[in-house]
Protein backbone atom coordinates (compact mmCIF):
# COMPACT_ATOMS: atom_id res chain seq x y z
CA UNK A 1 0.00 0.00 0.00
CA UNK A 2 1.22 3.44 -0.97
CA UNK A 3 -0.25 5.61 1.78
CA UNK A 4 0.91 8.82 0.21
CA UNK A 5 -1.23 8.01 -2.81
CA UNK A 6 -4.27 7.33 -0.62
CA UNK A 7 -3.90 10.67 1.16
CA UNK A 8 -3.31 12.40 -2.16
CA UNK A 9 -6.45 10.95 -3.70
CA UNK A 10 -8.67 11.41 -0.64
CA UNK A 11 -10.00 14.95 -1.31
CA UNK A 12 -11.07 13.98 -4.83
CA UNK A 13 -12.62 10.74 -3.59
CA UNK A 14 -14.55 12.58 -0.88
CA UNK A 15 -15.96 15.10 -3.34
CA UNK A 16 -17.00 12.13 -5.48
CA UNK A 17 -18.59 10.57 -2.40
CA UNK A 18 -20.60 13.76 -1.90
CA UNK A 19 -22.12 13.33 -5.35
CA UNK A 20 -22.79 9.65 -4.59
CA UNK A 21 -24.59 10.66 -1.40
CA UNK A 22 -26.60 13.30 -3.20
CA UNK A 23 -27.64 10.93 -5.99
CA UNK A 24 -28.57 8.13 -3.59
CA UNK A 25 -30.45 10.41 -1.17
CA UNK A 26 -32.50 12.11 -3.88
CA UNK A 27 -33.29 8.78 -5.58
CA UNK A 28 -34.42 7.21 -2.31
CA UNK A 29 -36.55 10.26 -1.50
CA UNK A 30 -38.17 10.39 -4.93
CA UNK A 31 -38.59 6.61 -4.84
CA UNK A 32 -40.43 6.79 -1.53
CA UNK A 33 -42.75 9.57 -2.74
CA UNK A 34 -43.63 7.52 -5.84
CA UNK A 35 -43.91 4.24 -3.95
CA UNK A 36 -46.29 5.40 -1.21
CA UNK A 37 -49.43 5.81 -3.38
CA UNK A 38 -48.37 2.92 -5.64
CA UNK A 39 -48.10 0.51 -2.71
CA UNK A 40 -51.68 1.37 -1.66
CA UNK A 41 -52.89 0.76 -5.22
CA UNK A 42 -50.84 -2.42 -5.37
CA UNK A 43 -52.45 -3.82 -2.21
CA UNK A 44 -55.93 -2.88 -3.36
CA UNK A 45 -58.26 -5.81 -3.95
CA UNK A 46 -59.39 -4.29 -7.24
CA UNK A 47 -57.45 -5.72 -10.17
CA UNK A 48 -57.94 -2.56 -12.22
CA UNK A 49 -55.96 -0.62 -9.63
CA UNK A 50 -53.33 -3.18 -8.68
CA UNK A 51 -52.43 -4.73 -12.04
CA UNK A 52 -50.88 -1.66 -13.73
CA UNK A 53 -48.69 -1.19 -10.65
CA UNK A 54 -47.75 -4.86 -10.74
CA UNK A 55 -46.72 -4.46 -14.39
CA UNK A 56 -44.52 -1.50 -13.45
CA UNK A 57 -42.81 -3.23 -10.55
CA UNK A 58 -42.42 -6.41 -12.61
CA UNK A 59 -40.59 -4.57 -15.40
CA UNK A 60 -38.31 -2.54 -13.13
CA UNK A 61 -37.49 -5.41 -10.79
CA UNK A 62 -37.09 -7.88 -13.62
CA UNK A 63 -34.47 -5.97 -15.64
CA UNK A 64 -30.98 -4.88 -14.61
CA UNK A 65 -30.63 -1.29 -13.44
CA UNK A 66 -27.70 -0.81 -15.82
CA UNK A 67 -29.96 -1.67 -18.76
CA UNK A 68 -32.62 0.75 -17.52
CA UNK A 69 -30.00 3.46 -17.19
CA UNK A 70 -28.71 2.86 -20.73
CA UNK A 71 -32.23 2.79 -22.18
CA UNK A 72 -33.01 6.15 -20.58
CA UNK A 73 -29.64 7.74 -21.36
CA UNK A 74 -28.54 6.38 -24.73
CA UNK A 75 -32.00 5.23 -25.85
CA UNK A 76 -33.62 8.62 -25.43
CA UNK A 77 -30.71 10.29 -27.19
CA UNK A 78 -31.15 8.07 -30.23
CA UNK A 79 -34.76 8.99 -30.89
CA UNK A 80 -35.02 12.06 -33.07
CA UNK A 81 -38.37 13.45 -31.89
CA UNK A 82 -37.47 13.28 -28.20
CA UNK A 83 -34.57 15.59 -28.91
CA UNK A 84 -36.99 18.21 -30.29
CA UNK A 85 -39.28 18.21 -27.25
CA UNK A 86 -38.70 20.16 -24.05
CA UNK A 87 -38.12 16.87 -22.21
CA UNK A 88 -34.71 16.87 -23.88
CA UNK A 89 -33.60 19.72 -21.62
CA UNK A 90 -33.75 17.20 -18.77
CA UNK A 91 -32.80 14.04 -20.67
CA UNK A 92 -29.79 15.82 -22.16
CA UNK A 93 -28.10 15.90 -18.75
CA UNK A 94 -26.52 12.66 -17.52
CA UNK A 95 -27.29 13.65 -13.93
CA UNK A 96 -31.04 13.80 -14.53
CA UNK A 97 -31.04 10.57 -16.52
CA UNK A 98 -29.34 8.80 -13.61
CA UNK A 99 -31.76 10.33 -11.12
CA UNK A 100 -34.79 9.24 -13.18
CA UNK A 101 -33.53 5.69 -13.66
CA UNK A 102 -32.54 5.29 -10.00
CA UNK A 103 -35.81 6.78 -8.68
CA UNK A 104 -38.02 4.59 -10.87
CA UNK A 105 -36.03 1.49 -9.98
CA UNK A 106 -35.97 2.30 -6.29
CA UNK A 107 -39.72 3.12 -6.33
CA UNK A 108 -40.50 -0.31 -7.83
CA UNK A 109 -38.67 -2.13 -5.04
CA UNK A 110 -40.03 0.18 -2.33
CA UNK A 111 -43.58 -0.35 -3.62
CA UNK A 112 -43.25 -4.10 -3.17
CA UNK A 113 -41.61 -3.72 0.23
CA UNK A 114 -44.36 -1.42 1.49
CA UNK A 115 -47.02 -3.67 0.01
CA UNK A 116 -45.56 -6.53 2.04
CA UNK A 117 -45.81 -4.33 5.13
CA UNK A 118 -49.42 -3.37 4.37
CA UNK A 119 -50.42 -6.98 3.89
CA UNK A 120 -48.79 -7.92 7.18
CA UNK A 121 -50.84 -5.42 9.21
CA UNK A 122 -52.83 -7.61 11.64
CA UNK A 123 -56.41 -7.94 10.45
CA UNK A 124 -57.64 -7.31 13.99
CA UNK A 125 -56.22 -3.79 14.00
CA UNK A 126 -57.96 -2.94 10.74
CA UNK A 127 -61.20 -4.45 11.96
CA UNK A 128 -60.98 -2.47 15.17
CA UNK A 129 -60.53 0.71 13.16
CA UNK A 130 -63.52 -0.17 11.00
CA UNK A 131 -65.57 -0.90 14.11
CA UNK A 132 -64.76 2.56 15.39
CA UNK A 133 -66.20 3.96 12.18
CA UNK A 134 -62.92 5.18 10.69
CA UNK A 135 -63.07 5.97 6.96
CA UNK A 136 -60.58 4.31 4.54
CA UNK A 137 -58.45 7.44 4.43
CA UNK A 138 -58.36 7.87 8.17
CA UNK A 139 -57.54 4.27 9.01
CA UNK A 140 -54.93 4.13 6.26
CA UNK A 141 -53.26 7.20 7.67
CA UNK A 142 -53.55 6.38 11.35
CA UNK A 143 -53.48 2.60 11.52
CA UNK A 144 -52.37 0.81 8.34
CA UNK A 145 -49.46 2.92 7.12
CA UNK A 146 -47.73 3.44 10.49
CA UNK A 147 -47.85 -0.28 11.24
CA UNK A 148 -46.93 -1.23 7.66
CA UNK A 149 -43.98 1.12 7.64
CA UNK A 150 -42.70 -0.25 10.93
CA UNK A 151 -42.99 -3.81 9.68
CA UNK A 152 -41.33 -2.96 6.35
CA UNK A 153 -38.50 -0.94 7.87
CA UNK A 154 -35.79 -3.65 8.05
CA UNK A 155 -36.38 -4.59 4.39
CA UNK A 156 -36.52 -0.93 3.42
CA UNK A 157 -33.21 -0.19 5.15
CA UNK A 158 -31.71 -2.94 3.03
CA UNK A 159 -33.08 -1.35 -0.12
CA UNK A 160 -31.60 2.04 0.80
CA UNK A 161 -28.16 0.45 1.21
CA UNK A 162 -28.56 -1.33 -2.14
CA UNK A 163 -29.48 1.98 -3.78
CA UNK A 164 -26.38 3.62 -2.35
CA UNK A 165 -24.19 0.98 -3.94
CA UNK A 166 -26.19 0.91 -7.18
CA UNK A 167 -25.49 4.62 -7.60
CA UNK A 168 -22.00 3.56 -8.71
CA UNK A 169 -23.59 2.70 -12.08
CA UNK A 170 -23.88 6.44 -12.73
CA UNK A 171 -20.17 6.35 -13.56
CA UNK A 172 -21.05 4.55 -16.81
CA UNK A 173 -22.81 7.66 -18.14
CA UNK A 174 -19.95 10.13 -17.50
CA UNK A 175 -21.00 11.10 -13.96
CA UNK A 176 -17.93 11.45 -11.77
CA UNK A 177 -19.29 10.12 -8.49
CA UNK A 178 -17.23 8.00 -6.09
CA UNK A 179 -16.72 5.04 -8.43
CA UNK A 180 -16.21 7.25 -11.50
CA UNK A 181 -13.66 9.35 -9.65
CA UNK A 182 -11.85 6.23 -8.44
CA UNK A 183 -11.64 4.84 -11.95
CA UNK A 184 -10.29 8.13 -13.19
CA UNK A 185 -7.62 8.26 -10.48
CA UNK A 186 -6.69 4.62 -11.21
CA UNK A 187 -6.30 5.54 -14.87
CA UNK A 188 -3.87 8.29 -13.92
CA UNK A 189 -1.89 6.46 -11.27
CA UNK A 190 -2.27 2.82 -12.41
CA UNK A 191 -2.71 1.85 -8.76
CA UNK A 192 -6.05 0.06 -8.53
CA UNK A 193 -5.53 -1.42 -5.06
CA UNK A 194 -4.95 1.76 -3.09
CA UNK A 195 -7.66 3.76 -4.82
CA UNK A 196 -10.40 1.13 -4.96
CA UNK A 197 -9.77 0.05 -1.37
CA UNK A 198 -10.09 3.69 -0.27
CA UNK A 199 -13.33 4.00 -2.24
CA UNK A 200 -14.63 0.77 -0.72
CA UNK A 201 -13.87 2.08 2.77
CA UNK A 202 -15.81 5.26 2.04
CA UNK A 203 -18.80 3.23 0.83
CA UNK A 204 -18.49 1.08 3.95
CA UNK A 205 -18.48 4.14 6.21
CA UNK A 206 -21.58 5.60 4.55
CA UNK A 207 -23.37 2.23 4.74
CA UNK A 208 -22.45 1.96 8.42
CA UNK A 209 -24.06 5.32 9.17
CA UNK A 210 -27.19 4.44 7.15
CA UNK A 211 -27.60 1.08 8.87
CA UNK A 212 -27.11 2.63 12.32
CA UNK A 213 -29.63 5.38 11.57
CA UNK A 214 -32.24 2.84 10.46
CA UNK A 215 -31.63 0.66 13.50
CA UNK A 216 -32.23 3.67 15.69
CA UNK A 217 -35.40 4.60 13.79
CA UNK A 218 -36.60 1.02 14.10
CA UNK A 219 -36.10 1.07 17.85
CA UNK A 220 -37.81 4.44 18.06
CA UNK A 221 -40.88 3.28 16.13
CA UNK A 222 -41.20 0.04 18.07
CA UNK A 223 -40.66 1.69 21.43
CA UNK A 224 -44.19 1.06 22.69
CA UNK A 225 -43.85 -2.64 21.90
CA UNK A 226 -40.69 -3.14 23.88
CA UNK A 227 -40.78 -5.24 26.97
CA UNK A 228 -40.40 -3.01 29.98
CA UNK A 229 -37.54 -4.00 32.22
CA UNK A 230 -38.44 -5.62 35.47
CA UNK A 231 -38.25 -3.76 38.79
CA UNK A 232 -37.37 -0.44 37.22
CA UNK A 233 -40.40 1.27 38.62
CA UNK A 234 -41.67 1.97 35.11
CA UNK A 235 -45.28 2.16 34.19
CA UNK A 236 -47.17 0.05 31.74
CA UNK A 237 -47.90 2.41 28.82
CA UNK A 238 -51.06 0.55 27.84
CA UNK A 239 -52.76 0.26 31.20
CA UNK A 240 -51.34 3.43 32.69
CA UNK A 241 -50.62 1.61 35.90
CA UNK A 242 -47.65 -0.05 37.52
CA UNK A 243 -46.01 -2.68 35.37
CA UNK A 244 -47.65 -6.03 35.70
CA UNK A 245 -44.95 -8.54 36.13
CA UNK A 246 -45.81 -11.94 34.81
CA UNK A 247 -43.58 -13.66 37.37
CA UNK A 248 -45.70 -12.35 40.19
CA UNK A 249 -48.99 -13.18 38.55
CA UNK A 250 -50.58 -15.65 40.97
CA UNK A 251 -52.43 -17.47 38.16
CA UNK A 252 -49.34 -17.94 36.01
CA UNK A 253 -47.30 -18.97 39.01
CA UNK A 254 -49.80 -21.64 39.83
CA UNK A 255 -49.83 -22.85 36.22
CA UNK A 256 -46.09 -23.03 36.11
CA UNK A 257 -46.09 -25.40 38.97
CA UNK B 1 -7.64 -47.99 -0.31
CA UNK B 2 -4.61 -48.95 -2.35
CA UNK B 3 -6.48 -48.37 -5.63
CA UNK B 4 -7.54 -44.95 -4.38
CA UNK B 5 -3.93 -44.00 -3.65
CA UNK B 6 -2.86 -45.26 -7.05
CA UNK B 7 -5.58 -43.26 -8.75
CA UNK B 8 -4.51 -40.12 -6.91
CA UNK B 9 -0.91 -40.58 -8.05
CA UNK B 10 -2.15 -41.04 -11.60
CA UNK B 11 -4.18 -37.81 -11.44
CA UNK B 12 -1.26 -35.85 -10.00
CA UNK B 13 1.14 -37.22 -12.59
CA UNK B 14 -1.19 -36.31 -15.46
CA UNK B 15 -1.65 -32.81 -14.07
CA UNK B 16 2.12 -32.33 -13.81
CA UNK B 17 2.71 -33.47 -17.37
CA UNK B 18 -0.02 -31.10 -18.59
CA UNK B 19 1.54 -28.25 -16.60
CA UNK B 20 4.99 -28.91 -18.01
CA UNK B 21 3.60 -28.93 -21.53
CA UNK B 22 1.75 -25.67 -20.90
CA UNK B 23 4.99 -24.03 -19.79
CA UNK B 24 6.92 -25.43 -22.73
CA UNK B 25 5.07 -23.82 -25.60
CA UNK B 26 3.49 -20.99 -23.69
CA UNK B 27 0.84 -19.03 -25.55
CA UNK B 28 1.41 -15.28 -25.58
CA UNK B 29 -1.88 -13.76 -24.50
CA UNK B 30 -2.45 -10.34 -26.08
CA UNK B 31 -5.14 -8.05 -24.68
CA UNK B 32 -7.09 -5.63 -26.82
CA UNK B 33 -10.05 -3.40 -26.05
CA UNK B 34 -12.40 -4.50 -28.81
CA UNK B 35 -14.25 -1.17 -28.92
CA UNK B 36 -11.87 1.19 -30.68
CA UNK B 37 -12.40 0.67 -34.40
CA UNK B 38 -10.59 0.51 -36.72
CA UNK B 39 -7.77 -0.28 -34.29
CA UNK B 40 -9.70 -3.08 -32.66
CA UNK B 41 -13.31 -4.19 -32.47
CA UNK B 42 -15.26 -7.41 -32.09
CA UNK B 43 -17.12 -9.00 -34.98
CA UNK B 44 -20.64 -10.38 -34.75
CA UNK B 45 -19.41 -13.68 -33.33
CA UNK B 46 -17.40 -11.94 -30.61
CA UNK B 47 -13.92 -12.43 -32.07
CA UNK B 48 -11.52 -9.49 -31.95
CA UNK B 49 -10.77 -7.94 -35.35
CA UNK B 50 -8.95 -4.80 -36.51
CA UNK B 51 -5.58 -3.25 -37.22
CA UNK B 52 -4.09 -4.30 -33.87
CA UNK B 53 -5.19 -7.88 -34.38
CA UNK B 54 -3.81 -8.12 -37.93
CA UNK B 55 -0.50 -6.53 -36.91
CA UNK B 56 -0.34 -8.81 -33.88
CA UNK B 57 -0.89 -11.87 -36.05
CA UNK B 58 1.81 -10.74 -38.50
CA UNK B 59 4.27 -10.05 -35.68
CA UNK B 60 3.65 -13.39 -33.98
CA UNK B 61 4.17 -15.18 -37.27
CA UNK B 62 7.54 -13.42 -37.76
CA UNK B 63 8.66 -13.99 -34.19
CA UNK B 64 7.38 -17.58 -34.31
CA UNK B 65 5.23 -17.06 -31.26
CA UNK B 66 1.97 -18.75 -30.43
CA UNK B 67 -0.42 -15.85 -29.82
CA UNK B 68 -3.98 -15.48 -28.67
CA UNK B 69 -6.07 -12.29 -28.48
CA UNK B 70 -8.47 -11.53 -25.66
CA UNK B 71 -10.60 -8.48 -24.93
CA UNK B 72 -10.26 -6.34 -21.83
CA UNK B 73 -11.97 -3.07 -20.85
CA UNK B 74 -9.70 -0.12 -21.59
CA UNK B 75 -9.54 1.41 -18.13
CA UNK B 76 -8.18 -1.77 -16.58
CA UNK B 77 -5.90 -2.78 -19.41
CA UNK B 78 -2.61 -1.73 -17.77
CA UNK B 79 -3.28 -3.17 -14.29
CA UNK B 80 -4.35 -6.42 -16.01
CA UNK B 81 -0.99 -6.58 -17.73
CA UNK B 82 1.06 -5.92 -14.60
CA UNK B 83 -0.76 -8.59 -12.58
CA UNK B 84 -0.28 -11.12 -15.39
CA UNK B 85 -3.79 -11.68 -16.74
CA UNK B 86 -2.12 -11.48 -20.17
CA UNK B 87 1.37 -10.86 -21.53
CA UNK B 88 1.00 -8.00 -23.99
CA UNK B 89 -1.36 -5.16 -24.87
CA UNK B 90 -2.11 -4.17 -28.44
CA UNK B 91 -4.97 -1.73 -28.26
CA UNK B 92 -3.94 1.42 -30.11
CA UNK B 93 -2.05 2.40 -26.96
CA UNK B 94 0.29 5.36 -27.32
CA UNK B 95 3.72 5.26 -25.77
CA UNK B 96 3.82 7.91 -23.03
CA UNK B 97 6.23 8.78 -20.24
CA UNK B 98 3.56 8.20 -17.63
CA UNK B 99 2.70 4.71 -18.87
CA UNK B 100 6.41 3.92 -19.17
CA UNK B 101 6.73 4.32 -15.41
CA UNK B 102 4.54 1.26 -14.99
CA UNK B 103 5.00 -0.88 -18.09
CA UNK B 104 7.47 -1.27 -20.95
CA UNK B 105 6.76 -0.67 -24.61
CA UNK B 106 7.99 -2.14 -27.85
CA UNK B 107 9.06 0.24 -30.60
CA UNK B 108 6.08 2.01 -32.18
CA UNK B 109 4.12 0.08 -34.81
CA UNK B 110 1.89 3.02 -35.76
CA UNK B 111 1.97 6.80 -35.64
CA UNK B 112 -1.14 8.95 -35.87
CA UNK B 113 -2.34 12.31 -34.67
CA UNK B 114 -5.27 13.80 -32.82
CA UNK B 115 -8.04 16.06 -34.05
CA UNK B 116 -11.09 17.73 -32.62
CA UNK B 117 -14.44 16.81 -34.12
CA UNK B 118 -17.43 19.09 -33.54
CA UNK B 119 -21.11 19.08 -34.48
CA UNK B 120 -21.70 20.92 -37.73
CA UNK B 121 -24.74 22.70 -36.23
CA UNK B 122 -22.39 24.42 -33.78
CA UNK B 123 -21.19 26.77 -36.56
CA UNK B 124 -17.80 27.51 -35.05
CA UNK B 125 -15.61 30.08 -36.85
CA UNK B 126 -13.25 28.38 -39.27
CA UNK B 127 -9.67 27.71 -38.19
CA UNK B 128 -6.58 27.39 -40.33
CA UNK B 129 -6.15 23.61 -40.35
CA UNK B 130 -2.94 23.63 -42.35
CA UNK B 131 -1.06 24.60 -39.19
CA UNK B 132 0.01 21.75 -36.95
CA UNK B 133 0.23 21.90 -33.21
CA UNK B 134 3.33 19.95 -32.25
CA UNK B 135 3.52 19.90 -28.49
CA UNK B 136 7.16 18.78 -28.41
CA UNK B 137 8.50 21.72 -30.44
CA UNK B 138 6.73 24.91 -29.46
CA UNK B 139 6.72 27.19 -32.47
CA UNK B 140 5.13 30.66 -32.50
CA UNK B 141 2.67 29.49 -35.14
CA UNK B 142 1.68 26.44 -33.14
CA UNK B 143 1.15 28.49 -30.00
CA UNK B 144 -1.10 30.90 -31.86
CA UNK B 145 -3.07 28.00 -33.33
CA UNK B 146 -3.58 26.51 -29.87
CA UNK B 147 -4.72 29.90 -28.55
CA UNK B 148 -7.23 30.28 -31.40
CA UNK B 149 -8.52 26.78 -30.75
CA UNK B 150 -9.00 27.60 -27.07
CA UNK B 151 -10.93 30.78 -27.83
CA UNK B 152 -13.23 29.16 -30.35
CA UNK B 153 -14.05 26.18 -28.18
CA UNK B 154 -14.73 28.30 -25.10
CA UNK B 155 -18.01 27.36 -23.39
CA UNK B 156 -18.51 24.11 -25.27
CA UNK B 157 -18.79 20.62 -23.83
CA UNK B 158 -16.04 18.33 -25.05
CA UNK B 159 -16.03 14.55 -24.69
CA UNK B 160 -12.93 12.40 -24.40
CA UNK B 161 -12.34 8.77 -23.69
CA UNK B 162 -11.06 8.25 -20.16
CA UNK B 163 -7.41 7.28 -19.57
CA UNK B 164 -6.35 8.47 -23.03
CA UNK B 165 -3.83 11.09 -24.14
CA UNK B 166 -6.76 13.10 -25.47
CA UNK B 167 -8.10 13.31 -21.93
CA UNK B 168 -4.70 14.33 -20.62
CA UNK B 169 -4.51 17.05 -23.29
CA UNK B 170 -7.91 18.65 -22.58
CA UNK B 171 -7.27 18.46 -18.84
CA UNK B 172 -3.94 20.21 -19.29
CA UNK B 173 -4.85 22.83 -21.89
CA UNK B 174 -8.63 23.32 -21.99
CA UNK B 175 -9.94 22.64 -18.49
CA UNK B 176 -10.71 26.35 -17.94
CA UNK B 177 -12.39 26.86 -21.29
CA UNK B 178 -14.59 23.81 -21.82
CA UNK B 179 -16.68 21.37 -19.82
CA UNK B 180 -15.01 17.95 -20.04
CA UNK B 181 -17.04 14.73 -20.12
CA UNK B 182 -15.16 11.47 -19.77
CA UNK B 183 -16.45 8.36 -21.52
CA UNK B 184 -15.54 4.74 -20.99
CA UNK B 185 -15.81 3.96 -24.69
CA UNK B 186 -15.38 5.96 -27.87
CA UNK B 187 -18.66 4.43 -29.17
CA UNK B 188 -20.60 6.06 -26.33
CA UNK B 189 -18.87 9.37 -26.94
CA UNK B 190 -19.95 9.20 -30.60
CA UNK B 191 -23.55 8.45 -29.58
CA UNK B 192 -23.66 11.50 -27.32
CA UNK B 193 -22.05 13.67 -29.98
CA UNK B 194 -24.81 12.70 -32.42
CA UNK B 195 -27.47 13.18 -29.73
CA UNK B 196 -26.09 16.64 -28.99
CA UNK B 197 -25.23 16.04 -25.35
CA UNK B 198 -21.70 17.13 -26.14
CA UNK B 199 -20.52 19.64 -28.73
CA UNK B 200 -17.34 17.91 -29.75
CA UNK B 201 -14.63 15.48 -28.89
CA UNK B 202 -10.92 14.94 -29.16
CA UNK B 203 -9.50 11.65 -30.39
CA UNK B 204 -7.16 9.99 -32.78
CA UNK B 205 -7.74 10.68 -36.48
CA UNK B 206 -8.05 7.00 -37.27
CA UNK B 207 -10.89 6.71 -34.75
CA UNK B 208 -12.73 9.72 -36.16
CA UNK B 209 -12.36 8.44 -39.71
CA UNK B 210 -14.57 5.42 -39.05
CA UNK B 211 -17.14 7.59 -37.28
CA UNK B 212 -17.23 10.42 -39.82
CA UNK B 213 -17.72 7.96 -42.67
CA UNK B 214 -20.68 6.36 -40.90
CA UNK B 215 -24.24 7.61 -41.30
CA UNK B 216 -24.30 9.07 -37.80
CA UNK B 217 -21.08 10.92 -38.39
CA UNK B 218 -22.61 13.04 -41.15
CA UNK B 219 -23.65 15.63 -38.57
CA UNK B 220 -20.07 16.13 -37.40
CA UNK B 221 -16.82 17.36 -38.92
CA UNK B 222 -13.11 17.63 -38.20
CA UNK B 223 -12.23 20.95 -36.61
CA UNK B 224 -8.99 22.78 -36.24
CA UNK B 225 -5.38 21.76 -36.58
CA UNK B 226 -3.71 18.41 -36.17
CA UNK B 227 -2.33 17.92 -32.66
CA UNK B 228 0.62 15.66 -31.91
CA UNK B 229 3.87 15.34 -29.98
CA UNK B 230 4.43 16.09 -26.30
CA UNK B 231 2.07 14.14 -24.12
CA UNK B 232 0.72 12.31 -27.18
CA UNK B 233 4.03 10.45 -27.36
CA UNK B 234 6.08 8.93 -30.18
CA UNK B 235 3.36 6.59 -31.43
CA UNK B 236 1.51 3.41 -30.69
CA UNK B 237 3.46 0.49 -29.22
CA UNK B 238 2.91 -2.93 -27.70
CA UNK B 239 2.53 -2.72 -23.94
CA UNK B 240 4.66 -5.29 -22.09
CA UNK B 241 5.70 -6.04 -18.56
CA UNK B 242 9.04 -4.44 -17.68
CA UNK B 243 10.68 -7.76 -16.84
CA UNK B 244 9.73 -9.40 -20.17
CA UNK B 245 12.74 -8.00 -22.04
CA UNK B 246 13.17 -11.12 -24.18
CA UNK B 247 9.61 -10.80 -25.47
CA UNK B 248 10.16 -7.08 -26.14
CA UNK B 249 13.22 -7.71 -28.30
CA UNK B 250 11.41 -10.46 -30.21
CA UNK B 251 8.57 -8.04 -30.98
CA UNK B 252 10.99 -5.24 -31.92
CA UNK B 253 12.78 -7.44 -34.44
CA UNK B 254 9.43 -8.50 -35.87
CA UNK B 255 8.21 -4.88 -36.14
CA UNK B 256 11.37 -3.93 -38.03
CA UNK B 257 10.82 -6.84 -40.35
CA UNK B 258 7.15 -6.08 -41.19
CA UNK B 259 7.98 -2.41 -41.77
CA UNK B 260 10.86 -3.33 -44.09
CA UNK B 261 8.89 -5.66 -46.37
CA UNK B 262 5.74 -3.50 -46.52
CA UNK B 263 3.47 -5.87 -44.59
CA UNK B 264 2.63 -3.15 -42.06
CA UNK B 265 1.77 -0.67 -44.81
CA UNK B 266 -0.60 -3.18 -46.40
CA UNK B 267 -2.38 -3.73 -43.08
CA UNK B 268 -2.46 0.02 -42.46
CA UNK B 269 -4.07 0.71 -45.84
CA UNK B 270 -6.56 -2.07 -45.25
CA UNK B 271 -7.87 -0.63 -41.97
CA UNK B 272 -7.20 3.11 -42.11
CA UNK B 273 -7.07 3.83 -45.83
CA UNK B 274 -3.92 5.80 -45.05
CA UNK B 275 -0.35 5.13 -44.07
CA UNK B 276 0.24 5.07 -40.30
CA UNK B 277 3.61 3.32 -40.50
CA UNK B 278 6.07 5.06 -38.16
CA UNK B 279 9.27 6.59 -39.56
CA UNK B 280 12.16 4.11 -39.68
CA UNK B 281 14.18 6.54 -37.55
CA UNK B 282 11.74 5.84 -34.74
CA UNK B 283 12.85 2.25 -34.63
Amino acid sequence: MNWYLVIDAMPRLLSGALLTLQLAALSVLAGLVIALPLSLLRSSSSGVLSRPVLAYTFVFRGTPLLVQLFVIYYGAGQIEWIRTTSAWIILREPYWCALIAFSLNNAAYTTEILRGGIRAVPAGEVEAAKALGMSYALRTRRIVLPIAFRLALPAYANEVVLMLKASSLASTITIMELTGTSRKIVAQTFSPYEVFISAALIYLAITFVVVKAFARLERHLAHHLERVEKNNGGTDPVHKGPVQELDRDPVLQREAR
Amino acid sequence: MKTLKLMMYAVIATAMVALAQAQDNRTIRIATEGAFPPWNAVDTSGNPVGFDIDVGAALCERAELDCEFQTQAWDGIIPGLTVGKYDAVMAGMSITEKRKQVIAFSNPYALTSNYFVVRKSLDLPALDDSVRIDLSSETEKGKRALQALKENLKGTTIGVQGSTNAEAFVQAHLSDEVEIRTYDKQDNLNLDLVAGRIDGGLADFSVWKAFLESQDGASAELYGPRISGGLFGPGVGIGLRKEDTALASKFNTAIKSIIADGTLETISLKWFGTDVVPQPSDN
